[in-house]
């Protein structure tokens, strides 16, 4: 019986042949990683009174949650953090003005290869699958005793396969094929299990599209998303990395508990209405939702493609009369590059407050909450009730492109109408 | 012992247990998390839970964030037990690490009201609704993650494999 890319990393892993989905087992950890918030596992490793990590080099953190510090709360954690990184002498260290967002950051810095097992404590964590890695997200406790123990107990998961097929239409992205896909089976709909994008489509779809993809993998409760590393993550690993790495491919004959089939040439631009990620609607349908604030960015969608896609819409216009436009890209290195693309003149032409590669409002944290009753349109991941905000607060999440051209039009609407 | 239901719906997401807001350095002082536990979603929870009550969740119950305040933030309230239809993962795991039991049953989640009289009898692996003297039974807990729980969590677990006192 075949195997697929995530069993095949998870037996690798595991010093076995081959493993099958619902055992436990330990498997070998090849990096975690970590934010400010996951200061919180440093406590916890200190309660385990463990003095050193598994391997310093296979520890990477940054911050981005809660920076520049918005708090005491926050200045207090950071300080905490900055001794910890010290003390247990954490080599790949990102500090304010170094990195940027977790999830593009270390990719960016060629941390992140195919056939790893990666964790961290966050959620979001899985968006390295598009680079063929298994990556999942855990909390604090765990994250600890990973770093303690570089391993990490775990049910094997099953898979569910997603196979995409056709030429994508004009500004239809990788977010919104996500976003339909969680539309479509919900927001447990893979829960407990992986998710595996497939098909001519995703061959075809670019690595920053791929990244936003499995980034929201956890969305539908995944344990993790997956995708092979073909030419596409071959060519972004170049120059990035000289550590070897393994690439795995499902078999032919592999199981899966389902396989779904999307014909993408008849999709459209599309929105996640409140409050849920799977409340899919075209973009073009939704109508006389007036916005307050339009955020571009995130661990999901602040890549350089992101920030292009949305400058080609917003280049020549402005944001509308009363709304609120913040841009958050998601690394000093992809924000100088839009410097020098010209990109950042375009935003701040178009009525832009420019963020640095910081998370923001996203997970309501700060630098540009919503006050009641007040809506937004997000590239982020998630819109539930007081996400960002106050509970009375709504974010629909869509593209660059749709969240642009919605901003240029003070309510929600799809791109294809402004270009 | 006996304690009151508090009954929640299906996809309750970890911003509603905790909002994102509260987490800058939760862990340097938890207890401050058990005023705002369920703040926007039911902002009467923390106020009149009592230490015996129970959180009694829907489908996917912990859905969203890796977040270990939102367990913690539970187990603050005073609250030991939440009874759900499914657990999302990452809070599943975060419930073994943190000591809070994560029961997972469908016939109790569908079952009980709000404010029913439940108690757990760990020996007969059993819930029991004295409000309607029914009994669920819930799914057993794996013999790996049993053998954590007994251990005292992920902590002493971590402390043993690496022979730390």
């Amino acid at each position: 019986m075949g195997a697929t890319i995530t069993e095949k990393i998870l037996a690798n892993a595991a010093g076995r042949e081959q493993v099958s989905p619902g055992e436990i087992i330990t498997a070998r950890v090849d990096a975690v990683i970590g934010h400010d918030i996951t200061t919180a596992a440093f406590r916890e490793l200190e309660k385990m009174k463990v003095d050193k990590v598994f391997d310093r080099e296979k520890v990477y953190f940054t911050v981005d949650h809660f920076v520049p510090s918005p708090t005491l709360d926050a200045a207090a954690q950071l300080k905490d953090l900055s001794a910890y990184i010290a003390k247990y002498e954490i080599k790949h260290w990102f500090d304010q003005g170094r990195g940027g967002i977790c999830h593009a950051i270390f990719p960016e810095q060629g941390l992140i290869r195919p056939g790893m097992v990666v964790v961290g404590s966050d959620s979001h964590t899985c968006t390295y699958g598009a680079l063929g890695a298994f990556s999942s997200g855990l909390g604090a406790t765990d994250v600890a005793a990973a770093m303690a123990l570089g391993e990490l107990w775990l049910k094997v998961p099953s898979s569910i396969k997603f196979n995409f097929f056709g030429a994508l239409p004009e500004m239809v992205t990788g977010k919104d094929l996500i976003l339909h896909t969680i539309g479509q089976i919900g927001v447990d709909g893979a829960r407990y299990k992986a998710m595996e994008f497939c098909g001519e489509t995703v061959r075809d779809l670019p690595i920053d599209d791929r990244f936003t993809m499995c980034n929201m993998a956890v969305e539908a409760g995944a344990k993790n998303g997956i995708i092979e590393a073909d030419k596409t993550a071959l060519e972004y690993l170049e120059g990035r990395t000289q550590m070897p790495f393994l690439t795995f491919s499902s078999d032919q004959d592999a199981v899966y508990d389902a396989e779904y089939r999307y014909d993408v040439t008849r999709l459209q631009p599309v929105v996640a209405q409140p409050y849920s990620p799977a409340n899919i609607a075209p973009a073009g349908e939704i109508n006389g939702v007036k916005l307050d604030q339009v955020v571009i960015g995130s661990c999901t969608n602040g890549r350089i493609s992101d920030l292009r896609a949305a400058a080609r819409i917003l280049r020549g216009r402005k944001a509308a009369h009363g709304v609120r436009l913040l841009v958050f890209p998601a690394t000093q290195q992809i924000y100088l590059q839009a410097v020098k693309e010209g990109l950042i003149e375009i935003f701040i032409e178009a009525g832009a407050m420019i963020s640095p590669p910081v998370c923001g409002p996203c997970l309501g944290g700060h630098l540009g909450l919503l006050a009641e009753g007040e809506v937004a349109i997000s590239t982020t991941n998630r819109n539930f009730a007081s996400r960002m905000g106050h509970k009375n607060s709504k974010v629909y999440l869509s593209s660059p492109y749709t969240a642009a051209a919605s901003a240029v039009a003070g309510h929600i609407i799809d791109p294809r109408q402004v270009i | 012992m006996a304690g009151k239901a508090w009954k929640f719906g299906d996809d309750i997401d970890t911003d509603a247990i905790i909002p994102g807001r509260f987490l800058a350095n939760w862990n340097k002082d938890p207890e401050k998390l058990k005023t705002n536990c369920f703040i926007d979603l039911a902002p009467e929870f923390a106020k009149e839970v009592a230490a015996e009550d129970f959180v009694v969740g829907g489908e996917n119950f912990g859905c969203g964030s890796s977040r270990e305040a939102a367990p913690v933030a539970i187990k603050m309230t005073g609250v030991k037990i939440v009874i759900a239809d499914s657990f999302a993962r990452i809070f599943y795991r975060n419930c073994i690490n943190v000591g809070l039991l994560a029961l997972e049953s469908p016939a109790a989640s569908a079952a009980i009201h709000h404010g029913d009289l439940l108690e757990v009898d760990s020996a007969a692996g059993v819930i029991r609704n004295l409000s309607t003297n029914e009994t669920y039974s819930f799914t057993p807990i794996p013999p790996f993650v049993q053998q954590i729980l007994d251990l005292g969590g992920l902590v002493p677990y971590v402390k043993q494999r690496l022979g730390i006192d």
